[in-house]
């Protein structure tokens, strides 16, 4: 199992929690069981044709995936996995 | 990384001594404290971050400060927008803010642009000073500020909150990444909520603004690790510091090695924004509050309801039937399709996407309040608190 860091915004997805354990082998299984156990979370990590949106980044530990093997990047016993969406604070809507 | 500007400005003995704490240390002293004297630095948005940013720069010897900002102090700016007082509440920010920087130290050189930073004219606002720090509210400017600091060879002091959280990190240097290396693309409008919506804790701005006021330092000066590849991810409720590494993407297309952003675009059309900058639910029906209003005097049947969270109906409420914008879904079935629905919320973004999504789920007679609640205290009924 490995955990994964969520982010404040979207903490409410997730029953509130800092952090969540998940079963995979690799990134994108673990984000797989993510999603699975907090179906909410989905359309705002991913596209409707299953891409991660651009505005979020996932590390793991403190590496981009994108610079290691994307969503098939293998996961050891400790690693966690960061998601990082960017935020900008301010202004009304 | 130390500004290219000359250093031939001399300290007189006010100034000496004003900087003592500086001089007596190797890390800064006269040298240091003449580079920084030198430097200029332009500051974007006197808000939360812009506050301590400045603050600090004038504090320590910054000769040339640039301030662009366009709006004006709101009583709602005092819990965390701490350069600005209850007395500047209505005046420009610029002017609230150019008081009290000279006020902390005379000798500043200060610049204040009161225009709202666009494509039209970052470029040349950029040229004459050496450093910029972003305390930007908001993604478009976000994006033009980078752009602008790639193109102009400035680095970028970047510094964001959210309710508890920040991101700090130092932009586009020669070899480091820029923004876009980290987040090609903005979020599209109203996915991720603003201050005004989602809360911010008013010392958080404070913390991550003088983070910036460090980083800035430490590149004039030339000391120390600035957050060049890094991004400094702040989780202020558990006071825990994160860091990632960031990397300088050879495919972005501002700093790559081919790039296709060559000069400023429409940032508010990359942003997904038309117009205004408010993300409007199109097809949803509005109703003015004055029209509630005589509508409920005249004991119409019409059902309120209130698409807030519970802590907010505790602060004010009208009356509504309250099932906050989350829940709708799973309590949809609470609702009576029969009847006339007017949906609010505090300002009327919440409740537009809470009408559309009632639409979609086959209820037809669906109003939705504009300007929501606040409008309700301004226009209807002042006894009813804003906040």
């Amino acid at each position: 199992m490995n955990k994964i860091n969520i982010p404040t915004p979207l903490r409410q997805y997730v029953g509130k929690q800092a952090s969540v354990e998940v079963p995979g082998a690799t990134v994108g299984e673990a984000m797989n069981s993510l999603v699975a156990q907090h179906p909410d979370l989905r359309k705002h990590l991913y596209t409707e044709d299953g891409k991660l949106r651009a505005f979020v980044n996932l590390y793991v530990n403190d590496e981009d995936i994108r610079y290691l093997h994307k969503e098939a990047t293998e996961l050891k016993d400790g690693d966690s996995i960061s998601i990082v969406p960017s935020i900008a604070g301010g202004a009304g809507s | 990384m130390a500004t290219t500007t000359e250093i031939p400005l001399t300290l007189n003995r006010d100034e000496i001594l004003r900087y003592s704490r500086h001089l007596i240390m190797p890390e800064v002293g006269m040298e240091g404290q003449q580079k920084l004297k030198a430097a200029r630095v332009l500051c974007i948005g006197t808000g939360g971050l812009g506050s301590p940013l400045a603050l600090y720069l004038a504090a320590a010897g910054v000769g040339t400060l640039g301030l662009v900002d366009f709006d004006v102090v709101d009583y709602t700016n005092l819990q965390r927008q701490i350069i600005h007082s209850t007395a500047d509440v209505g005046r420009k920010k610029l002017d609230s803010a150019a008081d009290k920087l000279k006020g902390i130290n005379p000798f500043l050189n200060l610049q204040t642009f009161d225009t709202r930073l666009s494509s039209a004219n970052a470029m040349e606002l950029f040229r004459d000073f050496d450093i910029i720090a972003d305390g930007t509210d908001n993604f478009p400017t976000r994006y033009l500020v980078n752009d602008a600091c790639v193109l102009s060879g400035k680095p970028n002091v970047y510094g964001s909150i959210f309710r508890f959280e920040g991101q700090a990190s130092v932009f586009a240097t020669k070899d480091g990444p820029c923004y876009r290396c980290l987040y090609p693309e903005p979020p599209p409008p109203g996915l991720v909520p603003s201050c005004a919506e989602g809360g911010v804790l008013g010392i958080l701005p404070g913390l991550v603004g003088v983070m910036q006021a460090t980083e800035v330092i430490k590149l004039i000066l030339g000391i120390g690790d600035p957050l060049i590849g890094r991004l400094l991810l702040i989780d202020a409720l558990g006071m825990k510091f994160r860091e990632l590494k960031l990397r300088k993407n050879p495919d972005c297309p501002v700093c790559g090695t081919h790039p296709t952003v060559t000069k400023l675009i429409d940032y508010n059309e990359f942003c997904g924004i038309r117009g205004e900058e408010k993300p409007v639910a199109s097809g949803v029906p509005e109703i003015q509050v004055e029209e509630l209003k005589r509508r409920l005097d005249a004991k119409d049947d019409v059902f309120v309801l209130d698409v807030r969270e519970p802590h907010e109906y505790q602060i004010c409420n009208i009356g509504g039937y309250l099932i906050p914008l989350n829940d709708l879904p799973k309590r949809v079935n609470e609702l009576d399709s029969s009847r006339e629905i007017v949906v609010h919320c505090k300002m009327g973004g919440r409740s537009a996407k809470a009408a559309a999504f009632l639409q979609q789920s086959g209820f037809t007679k669906v109003q939705n309040l504009a300007g929501g609640i606040t409008a309700w205290s301004e226009r209807v009924d002042p006894k009813v608190p804003k906040y």
